[in-house]
């Protein structure tokens, strides 16, 4: 049963060892200079400007908050659509009605302006 | 040992390796990505569970958005994203009581009950449980209504989060 994921944990495997390997590649060979003004946060060539870690705009919450909820759709989805063929016109329906109850909030997020970035 | 058993063995010794770290760790962005290292491990232990479905689920709803959601909800909230704060206050040692009590009394409580060494009964083989649960979720006498009803809940969150969040210019 476990023969199954072996791929996965090939692939886990190798992008782990890949990434401590880069690091280690990094440490032992990459030459340090430390001075002042290379350990400043990099700011396009300029002397940055206040404190380096500032305060996200709240939108990106709303982002990952709608990304959520269609995610949770997709979860739903999921296991419809594997069946979907077998379910006929009656499972067509109900996930119809499951869409365009979500897609309700949908356009209420897209009519308040929540989808635009500016 | 059986690989089974093994692979169980390191993913649960690294699950509470990562919990610990979760609530142990002074950075709070490290602390979110221990979270994300103890999701996979439940994920894994899905797998070894034989509910491949589930561990999907873990993977992308847990990891993919609950823990980006963590992620940004820290970085908007601390200023400063180390705690300079002290990590236990003066009533740590209750709190140690309590705990070690409750755990004391639940060991207590189950001491007599046989599941901890009885041999578990084998998992169901489950090919098909994604076509089966698919097919219960749409049809009449199984989930529909359940189903139906989330969509209604799952609306009720997507508009207060937008309620909430936005702010209009």
């Amino acid at each position: 049963m476990l023969l199954q994921y072996i791929a996965i944990a090939i692939l886990i495997f190798l992008s782990t060892a890949l990434a401590g390997l880069v690091i280690v590649l990094g440490e032992l060979f990459g030459p340090r200079v430390k001075t002042n003004v290379k350990s400043m946060p990099y700011e396009s060539g300029m002397t940055p400007i206040g404190p380096g870690t500032r305060r996200m705009p709240v939108r990106f919450y709303l982002i990952a908050m709608l990304f959520i909820l269609f995610d949770i759709e997709i979860i739903f989805l999921l296991p419809w659509a594997v069946v979907f063929r077998k379910l006929g016109v009656f499972g067509l329906v109900e996930m119809l009605i499951f869409i365009l109850i979500l897609l309700v909030g949908y356009l209420y997020a897209w009519k308040k302006g929540a989808l635009e970035w500016e | 040992m059986t690989p089974l058993q093994l692979v169980f063995l390191l993913t649960a010794a690294l699950t509470l390796v990562a919990a610990f770290r979760v609530v142990t760790t002074r950075n709070l962005v490290h602390a979110a990505l221990w979270l994300v290292v103890t999701l996979f491990g439940v994920a894994v232990l899905f797998v070894l569970l034989n509910a491949p479905f589930l561990a999907v689920v873990q993977v992308v709803v847990y990891i993919g958005a609950i823990a980006v959601l963590f992620i940004f909800a820290i970085m908007l909230t601390r200023r400063e994203m180390r705690d300079q704060g002290a990590q236990l206050n003066k009533g740590w040692w209750a709190a140690a009581l309590v705990s070690l009590l409750t755990f004391g009394g639940l060991f207590w409580l189950t001491r007599s009950w046989d599941g901890f060494t009885r041999t578990a009964a084998p998992l169901p083989t489950g090919q098909d449980t994604l076509s089966a649960l698919g097919k219960a979720l749409v049809s009449p006498d199984a989930f529909v209504l359940p189903f139906e009803i989330a969509s209604v809940l799952l609306l009720a969150a997507l508009v207060g989060a937008v309620y909430v969040a936005y702010r209009e210019k």
